[in-house]
């Protein structure tokens, strides 16, 4: 028997408060019809006593204490699914919004997922050829990871992701699928994805879930879920290598901080909730392969930092909780090179496993480790030429600083549509690393320098 | 545990003996290299009235019988019973004076831990916590490991299981599986059951040391163990105290940590469990509370250093903010078991990469072209000694583990050629020819050119030093 209560009796931004619920659940949902005629949706956030307090996920405007009729449905929120869902767009609560109608459900999955038991997990090594030399040489991504894009306002990390998703290799087999999720986008970033998509054809295999930046910020907590949950039904259901793209991860921390505040908990760093870890890890977890399926779910989390920051609570829990990160730098962007990638602190964790002669080149690690650490030369010559002037360098310094120039213009700068092969990336990381003598070169073996070291008289002069 | 496995059991203990508490009665080949030892539980005592014969039994079997002063009977089984929190008792604590050996370079070297000691891992994402407490997992010389994957990555758990299973120990020659016990709680795994892994992962230790065994916990990460206490706390809407942590963080994190140390158990025999517990500072700043209130309770500090991390120098170690207060009581045995000049090379060493530091706040404002040749050969030979021996690479099958005796001979050799070069340098032979001999560069790759099981080859080095310098000295 399904009862309606009538009225609320207490209603506080997006919360609202019923009383003498019979036998709720927790994470049960609701469906709230007010007078005007309009129909609202809520899930159960607390339960005291016979008290219920619902979120509601189109926001309260218009709705008094006296003019709803709440009914609960006696089961948590899910989700959908059947295979029709690839080319489809949807709100962020996984409603259809294309016009072309409801999708007729195979199965309906719980959004909150379930986390896997690492034994089933099948421990990632597989690479993914974005065509990026910074990506594909020093911060590798791999089928299964969780590897996100650090960006600021005003860089071009939207382009980086598009061209990402058009040149990634897991598109090259037919079977794959990407699932996108924007978090608090506006409406441009949004439609720039969708027109990317679109011009690289594989607009049919996307999956979209809109939250714009106007939308209600509870359905904005819901949207990766479902992302994810349709993710989750793509990979392991239909067994489609899935590439997830989250943007913006900020927008999705702050209003779960607005949701927090309004919950009237107790506040951690910056104002937000002390289980922001916690919760991000919810999202970022459902990466990965497990045992006895194809597919798989790659993730690539978009966030931007406030103010630059690296240490503001959302990169710092985010690159706690990912297998490494994609930095963008400012500086870099403002001298027109594209990708803008700080490659000193990006990482990828699984790229160890996945390289080498099995999978790219039998000298990727060797090169990467001393492109990685003649990099850091570059920055520490950059200091000392900035305090006493680049001409009273040492001609060893002078050298790193002449290498680092040309690393940043011909190696990280590459076209919007340059899709470059490994075997092009790596050959142009020893043609930069040639310009440095075989000494500067400490963390490659002797046989893999003669092998590829192409030192001519030219450098042993200069 | 599966409660239908049948376990092959050996009872040692027969009718009519005394059994005390932590008393062994029953021995069980739990996997090849580790002989599980049944104990009567801590507080009971009695005189055995039956036993069951040796035999296949299940976990919850009775396999004897103790009466105890009081005329009452208690059966004994295969397992017991114990609450997390309490730790487990033992006769007394004994004083720390061997090193938990690690075959990592930086860390047996310049900071050791002794067996039974706490230490903590603090360091920024990505600076390589992670691969530091696998490193330590794998190689460290203690009999059993407790891993605990405390808020993590659930990739990273499944890499350990399977890496863990692929090595083979080099002491026992079985897979390392075999002495690891792997919690898993990833970080989207409930927060009261991360609360509790801490504790399980500890009890577990203790546990396997009444048995007599040496143990070692890595805990990765007691910050999001913190974590948990926090959002528990915040949830019982207790008042926080500093960054919204609960008041009791510290007193935690001591009883936490005092649980190690080296012991005479209730049995006689001797055990000890090592703590190893990561800290993640928020935004890498080491001034936050959980890591201010770790480093009060370990005397060993490994800070991991994010600028070292960029310039791929692993481990990432900074050797200037880490300290080990062991060192003095372990002295002793490196003097006694290694070298009578280790404790020498080590300290000659180290005061190198300290005058390193001072003489590099100089170089970042004028250059390095300005310094004299003795200030220049300090900088030459702390960068042997950074590339050359504090580096190590943990994907390379030579250099992933290095044994205490190679370690202090390339010392020996670091150290020859420092002191050597700078005799002729005080004899007005510029640096410049020195570093032409190709000396420096040949120590820098000595890692990997020495295979571990020849080191002798490092005692050629010495004497061709030797003959170059003396060589050197001639022409000039």
């Amino acid at each position: 028997m399904i009862y309606e209560y009538a009225g609320l009796s207490q209603i506080a931004g997006p919360l609202v408060v019923l009383e003498d619920v019979r036998d709720p659940s927790f994470e049960e949902t609701a469906v709230i019809k007010v007078n005007d005629g309009t129909e609202r949706h809520g899930r159960i956030i607390k339960i005291d006593g016979n008290s219920v307090t619902l979120q509601i996920f189109e926001g309260t405007r218009g709705i008094s204490t006296n003019n709803t009729l709440t009914s609960f449905t006696g089961k948590p929120m899910d989700l959908p699914l059947s295979p029709e869902i690839i080319g489809r767009i949807f709100n962020g609560l996984g409603n259809p919004i294309d016009g072309m109608g409801a999708v007729f459900p195979l199965c309906r999955r719980d959004i909150n997922g379930a986390p896997i038991n690492p034994v089933r997990r099948v421990y990632p090594r597989n690479y993914i050829k974005t065509g990026i030399s910074s990506i594909d040489s020093l911060a590798t991504l791999i089928r299964g990871q969780k590897l996100p894009i650090f960006s600021g306002s005003g860089m071009k990390h939207n382009e980086l992701a598009a061209q990402i998703v058009r040149q990634a290799s897991v598109t090259d087999d037919g079977n794959f699928a990407v699932v996108f999720a924007a978090m608090g986008v506006k409406n441009d970033v949004a439609d720039y994805f969708r027109r990317s998509f679109e011009e690289s054809n594989v607009m049919n295999k996307v999956v979209m879930f809109l939250n714009l930046s106007n939308d209600p910020i509870i359905e904005r907590i819901i949207t990766p879920r479902c992302a994810l949950t349709a993710a989750e039904y793509l990979a392991y259901d239909l067994g489609m290598n899935v590439l997830v793209v989250l943007t913006d991860m900020t927008s999705y921390a702050e209003a779960l901080r607005e949701f927090s505040s309004s919950k009237g908990e107790i506040p951690g760093r910056k104002g937000f909730p002390g289980y922001l870890y916690s919760d991000l890890a919810s999202i970022y977890e459902r990466a990965g392969i497990i045992e006895g399926s194809k597919g798989s779910v790659t993730q690539i989390p978009i966030l931007t930092m406030p103010n630059d920051d690296i240490t503001h609570p959302i990169p710092d829990l985010t690159g706690y909780i990912t297998e490494g990160q994609i930095v963008l730098d400012r500086s870099l962007d403002s001298t027109g090179i594209y990708p803008p990638v700080s490659i000193l602190p990006s990482l990828s964790r699984l790229m160890k496993d996945g390289i080498g002669a099995e999978y790219t080149r039998e000298d990727h690690s060797a090169l990467a480790n001393q492109l990685f650490s003649s990099y850091a030369k570059v920055q520490d010559a950059k200091a000392l030429a900035s305090v006493i002037g680049e001409d009273e360098l040492s001609p060893d310094d002078k050298m790193i600083l002449a290498f680092g120039r040309e690393f940043e213009k011909h190696f990280l700068n590459q076209g919007y549509t340059e899709n470059r092969s490994i075997e092009d990336t790596l050959n142009l990381g020893w043609d930069l690393l040639s310009m440095l003598p075989r000494r500067l070169l400490d963390r490659v073996d002797g046989e893999t320098l003669n092998k590829y070291h192409k030192e001519n008289k030219e450098n042993q002069t200069s | 545990m599966d409660e239908e496995k049948e376990w092959e059991t050996l009872i040692t203990a027969s009718l009519s003996d005394l059994l005390k508490e932590g008393d062994f009665y029953a021995e069980i080949p739990e996997t090849p290299v580790v002989t599980h030892r049944l104990m009567v539980p801590p507080g009971l005592s009695g005189e055995v009235i039956w036993s069951a014969s040796n035999g296949r039994y299940k976990l919850n079997d009775s396999i004897l019988k103790i009466r105890d002063k009081d005329g009452r009977e208690h059966p004994l089984t295969l397992c017991q019973r114990w609450p997390i929190k309490t730790p487990r008792p033992a006769s007394k604590r004994l004083p720390l004076s061997r090193p938990l050996i690690t075959g990592q370079r930086i860390l047996d070297t310049l900071y050791p831990i002794a067996k039974g000691g706490a230490a903590a891992v603090p360091g920024g994402f990505g600076t390589g916590k992670t691969v530091t407490q696998h490193q330590l997992a794998k190689w460290c010389d203690a009999d059993i490991i407790i891993y605990v994957g405390c808020g993590e990555r659930g990739n990273e758990m499944t890499q350990a299981l399977a890496e863990f299973s692929q090595i083979t120990d080099p002491r026992t020659g079985r897979p390392l599986t075999d002495r690891t016990v792997l919690i898993a709680n990833t970080s989207n795994m409930p927060v009261a059951a991360r609360e509790a892994s801490i504790y399980t992962g500890i009890t577990i230790a203790e546990y396997y040391r009444d048995m007599g065994y040496h143990t070692a916990l890595m805990a990765d990460s007691t910050s999001r163990w913190a974590e948990a206490l926090r959002e528990i706390s915040g949830r019982l809407e207790e008042m926080p105290a500093e960054e919204g942590f609960p008041a009791y963080l510290p007193s935690r994190l001591s009883e936490f940590y005092e649980r190690a140390g080296s012991f005479k158990n209730l049995n006689g025999s001797e055990g000890s469990i090592t703590v190893i517990g990561a800290v993640s500072p928020q935004g890498a700043d080491f001034s936050e509370p959980v890591t201010q209130n770790t480093k009060r309770f370990t005397r060993c500090f490994w800070a991991l250093d994010k600028a070292l991390a960029y310039a791929r120098h692993y481990p990432a170690i900074n050797w200037t903010d880490s300290y080990s207060e062991y060192f003095g009581d372990l002295a002793d045995w490196y003097r006694k078991e290694v070298g009578n000049d280790f404790v020498h090379c080590r300290n000659e060493i180290h005061t190198l990469l300290v005058e390193e530091k001072r003489l590099m706040e100089i170089v970042k404002l004028i250059g390095a072209d300005v310094l004299p040749d003795d200030q220049k050969l300090i900088i030459e030979t702390a960068r042997v000694i950074r590339v050359g021996f504090l580096q190590q690479n943990a994907t390379d099958p030579t250099d992933t583990y290095v044994p205490l005796i190679k370690q202090l001979k390339m010392m020996r050799c670091i150290l020859r050629l420092h002191n050597g070069s700078a005799e002729l340098i005080s004899n007005k032979v510029p640096l410049s020819k020195i570093t032409a001999l190709g000396l420096f560069d040949r120590l820098t790759s000595m890692k990997y050119d020495v295979p571990n099981d020849n080191q002798e080859i490092l005692d050629t080095y010495l004497t061709q030093i030797d003959k170059e310098l003396a060589a050197l000295k001639k022409t000039v």
